[in-house]
């Protein structure tokens, strides 16, 4: 059934409208015209499509839209300051240079952000916990490890 | 939004007024060595490679490359030969990618080749324009060309200086490639050989980059397509009443491809479609349990591609020998995003947005299989998931190609599903490799007998429409290629080391599942069985294996990179349980060297934990060295996964690993920490990295799981799975 639904992105009120089953993947991307959340499986499986509810970082490709009403939801756009100050996670990659191709990206970051909020200095095993729902098939997982291991150092 | 706003380069370089440096080269001798060897003869007369350079106005320069970023960093590579050469500081340069309406015909990006050709075309074209600059400062100022120099991107000469653009004045100028100007990249080193950060890093981690994926037009509708059960199904019957308010269906043959206004209702469609088609189903694989028997069982090409001495009398004379198989299944590129394309047709002309990794050939097949010509068709190279190889980027291009064409006006976004690419990508072939060889009793090798198994390596685009997916459903269908090129199979077939006599035969067979290029090719099984085999004969003939190596290795840079590996792991001492492994190979026996060691944890013995792995590369200069070490560390951690579980399964039907759980692949939990030790020749010309760890890291797991078990696994995977 299609019908109007609110949700809080980033920050911001939005209202549109739905069919309610759509997952939340399509909504940020097509009709709110987020690309950091990415389609990789939609089967939940590979962490592609994460974002953050509230401080939980979940795979938007198995949530409808539906069950995303009055939660709030924060994507890789959102992460940054107003004044386009990185959050410490984004440097983090950027300074460890942990990305080829780039396309697990949004999951990882979006995977750490959650981790360090409830832990800011995680241990190896941990982070290894907490990032193993990411895929990444360019293998930059070593770099990911010494990025989050720097930024609790730091 | 994406707008539509592209001006022709044309257009362009009469906008911006620069200096255009034209370069030409023979076909041959510089095309970025493809997988196919009939690739060079098919490319028609644009074989011969241009590139540009812009020098623009505003001091910064515009390079442009027919290359695709795959996530490897030759976007940045390229700049920083092209900023050095201009003595510009590397934020001043711009790059274009490939886009047949844009840039040179460079083929096809693959083989590691994009650093050795056209990074270093780019360098000659950009020295070149140096030169020219200096050309004309001399003569408006009547000084001698020898008494001018470049500094931070001006000319300048005792009190005189300008900058790019007051020298040129808006003019606009082509010149030869001069391939003899001094190259600043050797000499001076400012740019080059640093660890320059690649800018696209700081756009992935805010959203903010722009992947195929993610292109946004006016209008745009979604396609997906409905797959048959098995490759050689056919779709007898399909009922589409009562469809027609929600979707479009494109029908050809057996292709049917679904339109909707929105994503989620095009996902939805496929299986709504699927219950209202009818598949004249086929069966005729072979399960993947007996598949090394199936495989030795085919009909095959067979010949001798390298005879020296007389092993098979040198083998039975020497004090010891030793016989062992190895087996390489069939793997995936399985790339993390499905891949994708955007196609629109309007005005009897096809514009396709594709991360394919030859925009020109694939705009050729497209061509083909529309019955179009190729000058109605553009295609835009826009980066994607990373691809390994040739993965399913061109056939998702020909599918929304083929939907554009019946949806005219419109554009169409259509990405596979997880488990098309699962199911219907080019594999990497599985691979036997059978050697034989003798040890004298000072446990140096007299005698070498190597025999490999394979399919093809390469069913890249070229011209052909079947070497697209779609196009063998279609009403008028193409036949599947046959792949029969040898020299992806032989890559790497010969051993790097003195062997004495020496005999290398092929065998290449028609295997039941569909294959391409997939990193490295043949390459990578015939080193992991090279490399494990010198294990096996080290431990034979009781020597240390870094020793054993060394013994039968005469290339100095060869022997650095195991002496200095040697040293890098000096102070490791596994644990109760724990076992290293190295190996070692020069890629192509051409390209770079890569020495890897692992560690593995064979405590639980069905299921080793690959904990560390260290890799010593020498590509020769390097460019970008932490470039270098991410394209090395990637490819230890893509091998281990590799190595330690991945294998397509198949029953008699068609494939059965159909997602990340029927396919798994290494996750955080177990990958291994990583560290490359680069050795920078800025003497030698540079040499592309991106396949070189494969091999290697490979048979360094594999033997080190060996030292941690005492268990030697000649059949990959090392963690067998149960079947799909
Ligand atoms: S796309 Fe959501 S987990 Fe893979
Ligand atoms: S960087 Fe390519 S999938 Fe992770």
């Amino acid at each position: 059934m299609i019908r109007t639904f609110s949700l809080t992105v980033n920050g911001k009120s939005v209202s549109l409208e739905a069919e309610e089953s759509t997952p939340l993947l399509y909504i940020l991307r097509n009709q709110l015209e987020l690309n950091g959340p990415k389609f990789g499986c939609g089967l939940q499986q590979c962490g592609a499509c994460m974002v953050l509810l509230g401080d939980q970082a979940v795979p938007s490709c198995g949530l409808p839209v539906s069950a995303a009403e009055g939660q709030t939801i924060t994507t890789l756009e959102g992460l940054a300051l107003a004044d386009g100050t990185l959050h410490p996670v984004q440097q983090a990659f950027i300074d460890e240079q942990a990305a080829q191709c780039g396309y697990c990206l949004n999951g990882m970051v979006i995977s750490t952000v959650a981790l360090v909020r409830e832990n800011d200095q995680p241990p190896e095993d941990l982070i290894r916990e907490r990032l193993d729902r990411n895929i990444c098939r360019c293998g930059v997982h070593a770099r990911v490890i010494r990025a989050i291991k720097r930024l609790s150092e730091s | 939004m994406i707008g539509e706003t592209h001006t022709g380069r044309r257009d362009f370089l009469k906008s911006m007024g620069g200096l255009t440096i034209a370069f030409s080269l023979s076909g041959a001798g510089c095309f970025a060595s493809p997988e196919n060897d009939q690739l060079l003869n098919d490319l028609p007369d644009d074989s011969q490679i241009n590139a540009w350079i812009q020098l623009l106005e505003n001091g910064r320069i515009r390079v442009i490359t027919g290359k695709m970023e795959l996530g490897q960093g030759i976007k940045t590579a390229i700049r920083q030969v092209a900023a050095e050469e201009l003595t510009l500081p590397f934020d001043s340069t711009v790059i274009q990618i490939a886009d047949t309406g844009e840039t040179p015909n460079e083929g096809y990006t693959a083989g590691s080749r994009s650093i050795e050709s056209s990074a270093m075309q780019v360098r000659k074209a950009a020295a070149t324009a140096r030169e020219y600059l200096i050309e004309l400062a001399a003569e408006k100022w009547k000084v001698p060309a020898a008494e001018i120099e470049m500094k931070g991107g001006r000319v300048v000469s005792g009190s005189y200086q300008n900058s790019i653009g007051e020298l040129l004045q808006g003019k606009q100028i082509t010149r030869k490639l001069n391939g003899s100007a001094e190259i600043y990249g050797k000499t001076r080193r400012q740019v080059v050989g640093h660890p320059v950060r690649r800018d696209d890093i700081a756009r992935m981690v805010t959203g903010e980059m722009t992947y195929v994926q993610d292109l946004r037009f006016d209008g745009m509708v979604h396609a997906r397509v409905v797959r048959p059960p098995a490759y050689s199904s056919v779709l007898e019957k399909i009922d589409l009443a009562g469809l027609e308010d929600d979707y479009h269906v494109i029908r050809d043959g057996s292709f049917v491809g679904v339109i909707a206004e929105d994503e989620w209702k095009a996902i939805q469609g496929i299986s709504k479609l699927q219950d209202r088609i009818t598949w004249r189903e086929t069966t005729g694989l072979p399960a993947t349990a007996g598949l090394k028997d199936h495989l030795l069982s085919l009909e095959t090409d067979s010949q001798q591609d390298e005879q020296e001495g007389d092993p098979a009398t040198a083998i039975p004379e020497a004090s010891a020998q030793l016989e062992a198989t190895y087996f390489k299944p069939y793997i995936m590129h399985a790339s993390n995003g499905p891949s994708c394309a955007v196609a629109l047709y309007s005005d009897r002309q096809l514009t396709v947005w594709s991360h394919s990794q030859g925009v020109y050939p694939l705009r050729d097949s497209i061509a083909t299989m529309m019955g179009m010509s190729a000058d109605d068709i553009r295609v835009i190279g826009v980066p994607g998931s990373g691809c390994y190889g040739h993965n399913a980027a061109d056939d998702v291009a020909a599918e929304a190609a083929l939907i554009a064409y019946n949806y005219p006006d419109r554009h169409v976004r259509l990405q596979w599903m997880r488990e098309d690419e699962h199911l219907w990508e080019p594999y990497g072939t599985a691979m036997i490799m059978k050697l034989k060889a003798g040890l004298n009793a000072q446990g140096r090798i007299t005698g070498w007998i190597y025999d490999l198994w394979s399919d093809g390596h390469s069913t890249r685009p070229r011209g052909d429409a079947g070497s697209l997916l779609p196009a063998r459903y279609l009403e008028n269908a193409s036949p599947w290629p046959s792949g029969g090129f040898r020299g992806g199979a032989t890559r790497n077939a010969r051993p790097y080391y003195e062997t004495g006599a020496l005999s290398l035969s092929s065998h290449i067979f028609s295997g039941p599942l569909r294959f391409s290029a997939l990193r490295g090719l043949g390459a990578y099984a015939n080193v992991f069985a090279i490399e494990c085999y010198m294990d096996e004969l080290a431990v034979k003939a009781d020597i240390d294996p870094f020793q054993f190596r060394l013994m039968h290795l005469t290339d100095p840079r060869a022997r650095d990179c195991l002496t200095e590996l040697r040293a890098m792991i000096r102070n490791i001492s596994p644990e109760e349980g724990q076992g290293i492994g190295i190996a070692f190979s020069r890629y192509k026996n051409a390209a770079s060297y890569c020495a890897v060691a692992a560690l593995v944890d064979g405590s639980k013995q069905d299921r080793p934990v690959v904990r560390r792995m260290w890799a010593v590369v020498d590509s020769g200069e390097v460019i970008n060295p932490d470039g270098l070490k991410n394209q090395i560390e990637g490819g230890m951690i893509q091998s281990a996964s590799w190595a330690l579980m991945e294998e397509v399964k198949f029953d008699n039907q068609h494939v059965t690993s159909h997602d990340w759980n029927s396919y798994p692949v290494l996750r955080y939990q177990e990958v291994p920490l990583t560290e490359v030790r680069v050795i920078d020749r800025p003497d030698q010309p540079p040499l592309g990295a991106g396949e070189a760890a494969q091999g290697p890291a490979t048979a360094a797991v594999v033997n080190a799981y060996y030292a941690a078990t005492g268990t030697r696994v000649r059949d990959l995977p090392i963690i067998k799975q149960q079947a799909g």
